[in-house]
């Protein structure tokens, strides 16, 4: 006895028997992009991995060529493991949670820009997972035995940690950030997660690390104020208070640093 | 690689979900050198997706909770299929584990004295579950991240994502010696030598087409494991999770902690009323749950609720008739939803278009969780030497079905506990000569010509139907209600499709970051092991934890109080049953109709072989009750319990035969199939 998907949602666009997809394609990471556009049948609450994974297994395009199928990145598919994000109809996110009956026809899928194409919709965001290196983002535990409970919390901070705690390096702010260009700007994902681990009372005990972390040529002062990042983030991250918070830090801590000298 | 580090150790772990970042934490901090292995970056591992929260029993709301009490909760929920001691070690080192989470800075929620905050899970009528916000797995699986990351920083991790494993390498004496990856991209295989391998590559769900697991639960890479020679125990115990919104691509799970809040089951109580859930009056619904099982009510253990929820809907009396039920949350304010289970609320709101404040929600079962997995002895060793398991991909612990919460805890300490056990085999291996270059360049050559075997195959059949058709059959037949003769047609379903496999093609001329190839292999591993999970089920002749058989609806245990062991040979399966050690809490009767404490009474009366337990303490027959938790570096507890059968000695290289002859010596019944 199989579920049946929900059928109840109620689209808002005039139901084509169709859906028709374009998709920016890369045969590897030194050909040239091309489009291929895909006709599927369309069935209510279609996201565009239920699409991506229709077309896979026949791919043929809408004028009938037989290709090779479009690859793309997926895994939770509850917008959590931050892997399926592509640009979609214009618009960075994630495809696990865009809904075909949300979205205007022909949908068009591109891969990010930011980051170096692989092939169709797969980019390399470890440049993301690097950053998180440089500007430590950890605790530094004295070990992994048993030393009992860490520091009490009042509900509120945790609150607000918990709010930064959440980025799943889906990279769209870095996507949509005007200032982001590779290797130019650290961007809003590495400065949160400062953020993130300067607020905590064990954390705050290395966040001189940190703040080093992002206060090179690259670092937060490259941050234009566009407010792109907090608009696209998925996880509703405050980056902009982040930024403002770190900003802040980093000044004092210029300072001091300099009168430690 | 890794820097080599103190001795020379590496250590490859295969999978970067709670279990394996745990070991590889451990293994680093121990200063050995990792090279750990993940389909995707370690960080977007399946782990990511547990909403509810991770058990201990840390009793800071003054209920009397113990770790006794977790650990008889875990056995009694299981069915009494689990081996007890490593349950045992679980239960007393959670508390202490939470601890370290908190430590490493999870942002786990407070109570207003600023102390972790626990909740109520499925199983159990104790707050013993420490959860952040509603994405806990995520919080914790950050956390290892972390920890992992500054040991990348400091060289003692060498990260391989985007790589897959594909095989072992095993030496003249089974030995394990390393492993077979493959670059996702470029699809370039390489050997990697390694002085021991911990597999954490977690569930199988793909197995069954849609389920709620993360796109790489495919189990594939035990499967291979168990192809090589590894055993699989328990196959046949899949939890299916009572409450899964339904969907195109996959099922999306909704955690239990919406009926630990208060989510209440329910269905109108005339057959195929279509009214609106909210113009239906309250006399009009049927708390089906409530009503059988009053002293649990919506927080029975997952097997329990997910078959009243089926049976409902087999008898038609689903909401309009339909495959759903409601799990509502409207009684409660929203602002108490928002804070805690804001998240879970939102992948409703955002995959289906309701909002579950204020429209109860539409919700049927869903696969979810394999107890079942590699066979391990009480340090996480498989019968491989050299090869150990940790997390979802191992049987230990959680017996015929897992309490809710408890996964996440089962992770972390089998992760704890294989570390050392890997460095301690490590040590101790023989290196000389038998790591000769040859067996890897052997073992890479095997792997590469299944691949071109596969590149160069042509036919008509289409490798995604086939996955279809066989998570169809599995879904339909080996789930919540299983009859031999299904099980039967299953297992002729799977051979049909193994032969067809021959035929499929790949069908992208591609090769450079195809998803093709690699789909490919998983299928062939997938196929194997979904027959491991039926002929399991088709020979268990009884009813336990979330294996059920109308024809054989009662607990078995003259028969079956044992582990179903799997062994691959080329026909297939070949099953045996281990003896289960329940040395420590007496089997029982489970019956969740009744409070625990009653269960337990009625035990001891009815044997009268213990005393009454005292104020609903639990049924342990150790004196090891203490509170306090064990220390991190793993436990101890069972020496002075282990069974003969699962000493194996790994120091030294038995055969296989030679060590599956003493299992069968050892009491098991060897049921050929
Ligand atoms: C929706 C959902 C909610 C859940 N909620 C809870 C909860 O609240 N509490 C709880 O206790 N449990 C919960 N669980 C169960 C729990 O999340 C899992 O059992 C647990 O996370 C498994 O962790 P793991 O480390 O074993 O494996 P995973 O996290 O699945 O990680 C597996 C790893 O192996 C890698 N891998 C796989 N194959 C290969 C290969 N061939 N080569 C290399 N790498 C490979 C993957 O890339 C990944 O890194 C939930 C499960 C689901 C599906
Ligand atoms: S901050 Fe938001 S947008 Fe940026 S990587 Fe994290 S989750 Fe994605």
């Amino acid at each position: 006895m199989s579920a049946q998907p929900h059928t109840h949602a109620t689209p808002n666009r005039t139901q084509a028997a169709t859906v028709e997809i374009r998709i920016r394609r890369r045969e590897n990471t030194d050909a040239a992009q091309y489009w291929e556009t895909f006709e599927i049948p369309y069935r209510p609450n279609l996201n565009i991995i239920s699409c991506l994974m229709e077309i896979q297994k026949n791919p043929v395009t809408k004028d009938g060529k037989q290709t090779t199928p479009p690859v793309w990145n997926m895994n939770c598919l509850e917008q959590v493991c931050g892997i399926c994000t592509m640009v979609i109809n214009g618009r960075v996110r994630q495809s696990c949670s865009a809904l075909v009956d949300q979205l205007d026809q022909p949908i068009t899928l591109e891969p990010m820009s930011k980051f170096p194409n692989v092939r169709d919709l797969i980019v390399d965001r470890s440049q993301m997972f690097d950053h998180l290196k440089r500007v430590h983002a950890w605790i530094e535990i004295d070990g992994t035995h048993d030393q009992g409970p860490g520091p009490r919390m009042d509900q509120e901070d945790v609150a607000e940690r918990y709010a930064y705690s959440r980025c799943m390096t889906c990279g769209c702010c870095l996507e949509a950030c005007p200032q982001y260009d590779g290797d130019n700007y650290i961007g809003p994902q590495a400065i949160a997660q400062v953020r993130l681990f300067n607020m905590h009372p064990t954390g705050k005990m290395t966040r001189d690390e940190r703040l080093e972390g992002i206060m090179g040529d690259d670092g937060i002062t490259n941050c234009g104020n566009a407010q792109n990042c907090v608009r696209v983030c998925p996880m509703s991250i405050p980056l902009t208070k982040a930024i403002y918070e770190e900003n802040r830090e980093t000044i004092i801590h210029g300072l001091f640093g300099w009168l430690k000298r | 690689m890794a820097t080599v580090g103190k001795n020379g150790i590496k250590i490859a772990v295969v999978g970067g979900g709670l279990a394996g970042l745990a070991a590889a934490m451990k293994i680093a901090e121990a200063g050995h050198s990792v090279d750990l292995f993940s389909v995707v970056p370690v960080k977007r591992s399946h782990s990511v997706c547990a909403q509810g929260g991770i058990n201990g029993a840390v009793n800071t709301k003054g209920e009397g909770d113990s770790t006794a009490e977790h650990f008889d909760d875990t056995v009694y929920g299981g069915d009494f299929l689990a081996n007890q001691p490593p349950a045992k070690a679980m239960c007393e080192m959670a508390p202490a584990i939470i601890y370290l989470f908190d430590r490493m800075g999870v942002p786990f929620s407070r109570t207003k004295e600023g102390l972790l905050d626990f909740r109520r899970f499925g199983g159990t009528k104790h707050h013993r579950t420490a959860f952040a916000g509603a994405s806990t797995g995520q919080q914790l699986l950050y956390a290892l991240d972390e920890q992992v990351r500054r040991h990348e920083a400091g060289g003692k991790v060498q990260k391989y994502e985007g790589w897959e494993m594909m095989s072992l390498v095993l030496d003249d004496h089974q030995v394990c010696r390393g492993l077979v990856a493959m670059d996702l991209k470029t699809l370039e295989m390489k050997a990697f030598k390694a002085d021991a391998v911990i597999m954490a590559t977690g569930g199988p769900g793909l197995i069954f087409g849609k389920s709620t697991n993360s796109m790489v639960c495919t189990g594939s890479a035990v499967s291979a494991c168990y192809q090589q020679g590894a055993r699989y125990a328990n196959g046949e115990f899949i939890q299916v999770h009572p409450t899964s919104i339904p969907g195109e691509d996959k099922l999306r799970l909704m955690s239990e902690s919406a009926r630990g809040e208060g989510g209440r089951v329910w269905v109108p109580r005339a057959k195929g009323d279509t009214r609106a859930p909210a113009s239906i009056p309250e006399r009009e619904r049927w708390y089906f749950l409530e009503e059988k099982y009053p002293a649990y009510g919506n927080l029975v253990p997952r097997d329990i609720a997910t078959r009243e929820i089926f049976q409902v809907c087999l008898d038609k009396m689903g909401i309009g008739g339909d495959n759903q039920v409601y799990l509502d949350l409207t009684h409660i304010p929203a602002e108490t939803l928002d804070r805690k289970l804001g998240a879970i609320l939102e992948i409703y709101e955002m995959f289906v278009g309701d909002d579950p404040r204020h429209v109860p929600m539409r919700i049927f079962p869903g696969v979810h969780y394999s107890m079942g997995g590699l066979w391990v002895d009480f340090e996480q060793r498989t019968n491989i030497p050299g090869l150990l398991a940790a997390g979802e991909c191992d049987y230990s612990i959680h017996g015929a079905n897992r309490l809710g919460a408890n996964s996440l805890v089962s992770c972390v300490f089998g992760g704890f506990v294989a570390a050392p056990a890997a460095i301690e085999f490590a040590k101790n291996v023989e290196r000389n000569g038998a790591d000769s270059s040859a067996l890897y360049e052997q073992e890479l050559k095997l792997q590469e010509e299944n691949n071109q075997r596969l590149i160069k195959q042509s036919g008509n059949e289409n490798q995604y139907k086939l996955h279809e058709e066989m998570g169809k059959w599995m879904t339909d037949n080996v789930t919540v209600v299983r009859y031999n003769d299904k099980l039967k047609e299953t297992d002729n379903k799977l051979l049909e499709l193994i032969d067809r496999y021959d035929r499929i093609s790949i069908n992208d001329s591609n090769l450079w970051a195809t998803m093709a190839l690699p789909h490919a292999r998983h299928l062939w591993n997938m196929l194997q092991l979904a027959r491991v999970i039926t002929l399991g089920a088709l020979n268990r002749n009884e009813s336990r934890g979330a294996h059920y058989k109308p024809d054989f609806p009662d607990r078995d245990d003259e028969n079956f109080l044992k582990t179903t062991i799997a062994e691959y040979s080329g026909e297939g399966p070949v099953i045996s049953y281990e003896a289960v050690d329940s040395s420590l809490i007496k089997p029982r009767k489970r019956d969740y109709s009744k409070g625990k404490q009653d269960t337990a009474k009625a035990a001891a009366g009815a044997k009268g072989s213990t005393l009454p337990p005292k104020d609903g303490a639990p049924q342990v027959l150790s004196q090891d009750t203490e509170q306090k938790p064990k220390d991190l570096s793993g436990p101890a507890v069972w020496n002075q319990n282990k069974e003969e059968v699962r000493d194996v000695n790994h120091g030294e290289a038995e055969t296989r035969r030679e060590q599956g002859k003493s299992i069968e010596d050892a009491g098991g019944k060897s049921d050929k199939v």
